[in-house]
């Protein structure tokens, strides 16, 4: 271990490409997962545009129904598994956790870079698939076309299958940070929210991750080997895999959308400078979300020839889903009353995401009623819905998150001006793709189709140009800070006027994390404590 | 070097940067090695979910199958995991005690009885073979096929659960080996024992994995 030498930090000590590749240091790590995952962003974004683009016109426009089912299933793999499971808890997680705790690393540091190269390995298989004549499963591998189909899906699951063992390592390693490195005074209920929220996170990420390991593994199986497990020519049922896929694949979705709320909760106590409304609720409501996450999966297969009194219980449970979510919108929304709220990025990020996933989230009670499910089953509401939270909600908080942390990450300012521009064409463009969806999915047009009626046209077109416009913002978003990170004007220890922990070290942090070793004196939103 | 039967650790062993003292590394990585047991519950619970299930859809068809194992083969391997788990517990306690020799002769042993269960487990394997009773497509005993439609869906299950066992008891070898490779040069003692106690919790594990898998296996039916 290095130790750390006056005027350095982390970023520029010690020096050389090798001392990143091999490094131990959690806020590195963080970073080589932060520039993968823009990476993959990149590709799952470029996946995006091609299924717009061809959208744009009934019929052939620039890929026939073949490349289309490909380039849809590549657009789901890269950003579900690559992107958006990874992008908060491993990214931002692995820098700011242990800051926040007051600790100089997580629990285990040689198994935070295993977590990294796993996950770099997994989605190199997976990317590998595109020279294997590419996979054509949707990223859900549901059997039995998965097992038979002639593409390379057996290795794009075994891509899954080594991925999520990443995820599982980093939930480990979170856990066991959070229980055992918590500076002096650092109390459970001084716990920042954005932990509250990471380590229901992990605990998902390891209880329900392992299932569908498994169940990757008999699939992969079956496709070599016809073991006959989801084969109901060899006895064996299809929707047992759709049982032991969505277990997983129904909490994964929390493993997205939690961090982003702690994400959401520190940014708007910041900008708003009041403390956050219900902090007791607010953590249980998380671990609320996290265990209801695991007795709702059914709620994925109404249509699945599952029993009706399964149909029955599982749309009754994902009601539940609604209480604490409900609990943490109006927390936030409390929070904000009559408190000096700035628009800063983070913030215009955070209210964006306010009203986005709002809709995401009411939507979703829509699916979850039976009745009106089966109606909306595999049209373009579902898949409204589902980029309302995953796009609107976790996607909005990771670029809260970049632009809230980055003084703290390169120890650089990036420019308000282009930010709010970028904001803007990326919030608008947003709700230009995906609102036209819910109308043409109401309507009846079918998800997964390179194809559909004229009458849907215009919908269609609608949101091919939301799509450019996000890209643009995106664009926008990516220039300016490139050029923030290395011309950008030098950052503050605490931009912000933050209360929680990492803010009171250098920006950017020395090697060690704290020039001191920090003690705990406040709670996490305590802006007038001052004052006391 | 101090006699062997007394000696503590002769490496010395350097508490991580970012823990307060031994105690604190040590507490914290066997919460680590918990956390790694419950996803590892969770990795096995699809097999037992799906055997329960079509157990339950193929009653008759499973209790004609099971009935081709031999549970002579399944308790012996049972009695083997067992005294290797005893093996194991007098490998960590020797350990606490600083006493080298006596921690390297338990987990030889238990590495010697891992590899009998093995033994035990190919003679198992090369039977069915031989019978054709195997998984789902290479499944070829015709009479047995006849009496028990979904035989072969019950040796899918009886490959997939001892065979994802036997992958942890070959790897539990591997670390074993390289435990005892630290435990012969003295690295552990009263001070440091980390790696023996979690590889510890681990084979106890496997083993009651077993524990579980031999009367479902061969035994209900």
């Amino acid at each position: 271990m290095s130790t750390a030498v006056a005027g350095t930090n982390y970023l520029n000590y010690p020096k050389g490409l090798k001392s990143w590749l091999f490094t131990l240091d959690h806020k590195r790590i963080g970073m080589l997962y932060f520039f993968s995952i823009l990476f993959f962003f990149l590709v799952g974004g470029i996946f995006a545009l091609l299924i717009r683009l061809e959208l744009m016109t009934p019929g052939f426009t620039i890929m026939g129904p073949d490349t289309y089912n490909k380039v849809f299933t590549y657009h789901g793999t890269v950003m579900v598994f690559m992107v958006i499971i990874p992008m908060i808890p491993a990214a931002m997680g692995n820098f700011i956790l242990p800051m926040m705790l007051g600790a100089k690393d997580v629990a285990f540091p040689r198994l935070n870079l295993a977590s990294y190269y796993v996950y770099l390995f997994g989605a190199m298989v997976a990317l590998a698939t595109l020279f294997f004549k590419g996979v054509d499963t949707g990223w859900t591998f549901y059997a039995p076309y998965s097992t038979r189909t002639g593409s390379a899906a057996g290795m794009m699951v075994m891509a899954a299958f080594i991925m999520g063992f990443s995820s599982i390592f980093t939930g480990i390693n979170f856990i066991a940070t959070i229980h055992k490195l918590r500076a002096p005074g650092q109390t459970w209920t001084r716990l920042p929210l954005f932990l509250w929220a990471l380590y229901a996170t992990s605990v998902i990420q390891v209880l329900a991750t392992p299932v569908l390991a498994l169940t990757l593994v008999l699939l992969a199986l079956e496709r070599v080997f016809g073991i006959g497990i989801f084969d109901p020519a060899l006895g064996g049922d299809p929707v047992l895999f759709q049982h032991f896929f969505w277990f997983y694949s129904h909490p994964a979705v929390y493993i997205m959308i939690l961090p982003a709320m702690g994400v959401i909760s520190e940014v708007i106590t910041v900008f708003s400078r009041k403390n956050i409304f219900g902090y007791k609720a607010m953590a249980v409501a998380t671990f609320g979300i996290a265990l209801v996450a695991f007795i709702v999966w059914g709620h994925h297969m109404f249509v699945s020839g599952q029993s009706h009194t399964a149909n029955f219980v599982f749309s009754f449970l994902t009601m539940f889903v609604a209480i604490p979510t409900g609990v943490k919108v109006f927390s936030w929304v409390a929070t904000l009353y009559k408190g000096s709220i700035s628009f800063y990025a983070p913030m215009l990020y955070a209210l964006a995401f306010l009203f986005v996933f709002t809709i995401g989230g009411l939507t979703g009670v829509v699916l979850a009623t039976l009745a009106t499910d089966v109606h909306l089953t595999d049209t373009y509401y579902v898949v409204a819905h589902f980029h309302y939270v995953m796009v609107g909600g976790t996607l909005m908080a990771f670029m809260a998150a970049v632009h809230y942390w980055f003084p703290k990450f390169f120890g650089r300012m990036y420019a308000e001006a282009p930010a709010r521009v970028s904001w803007f064409l990326i919030f608008l463009g947003f709700n230009v793709t995906f609102l036209p969806q819910f109308i043409a999915g109401s309507r009846g047009m079918p998800r997964r189709y390179y194809d559909y009626v004229p009458e849907f046209t215009w919908l269609n077109q609608l949101s091919t140009i939301g799509s450019w416009l996000i890209a643009l913002g995106f664009v926008i978003a990516a220039v300016y800070l490139a050029y923030a990170l290395f011309k950008g004007p030098k950052a503050p220890a605490n931009p912000w006027n933050s209360r929680t922990l990492e803010w009171e070290s250098e920006s950017p942090p020395p090697v060690e994390n704290f020039s001191h070793d920090p003690v705990v004196r406040h709670g996490p939103y305590d802006y007038h404590w001052e004052a006391k | 070097m101090s006699s062997p039967h007394q000696s503590s650790s002769s490496v010395e062993h350097h508490v991580a940067h970012h823990f307060k003292d031994g105690e604190h590394e040590f507490l914290t990585a066997k919460q680590g090695m918990w956390l790694f047991l419950l996803q590892e519950v969770l990795f096995f619970s699809p097999l037992f979910v799906g055997y329960f299930i079509f157990r339950h859809m193929y009653y008759h068809d499973f209790h004609v199958a099971a009935q081709q194992l031999d549970w002579v083969m399944g308790a012996v391997n049972t009695v083997i995991l067992i005294s290797s788990s005893f093996t194991m517990a007098r490998a960590v306690s020797n350990a606490q005690k600083g006493k080298r020799e006596e921690t390297v002769e338990a987990l030889l042993f238990t590495i010697l009885f891992a590899f009998g269960f093995l033994v035990v487990k190919y003679l198992e394997y090369s039977h069915k073979i031989h019978a054709g009773t195997l998984p789902g497509h290479f499944f070829h005993d015709a009479e047995l096929l006849k009496a028990a439609p979904h035989a072969p869906l019950f040796f899918t299950f009886y490959f997939a659960m001892t065979g994802l066992h036997a992958i942890h008891v070959i790897g539990g070898i591997g670390i074993l080996i390289w435990i005892l490779m630290r435990a012969r040069r003295g690295e552990f003692g009263p001070k440091y024992f980390t790696p023996v106690e979690l590889t510890g919790l681990y084979w106890h594990f496997v083993d009651l994995v077993w524990i579980y898998l031999f009367p479902l296996l061969y035994l209900v039916g």
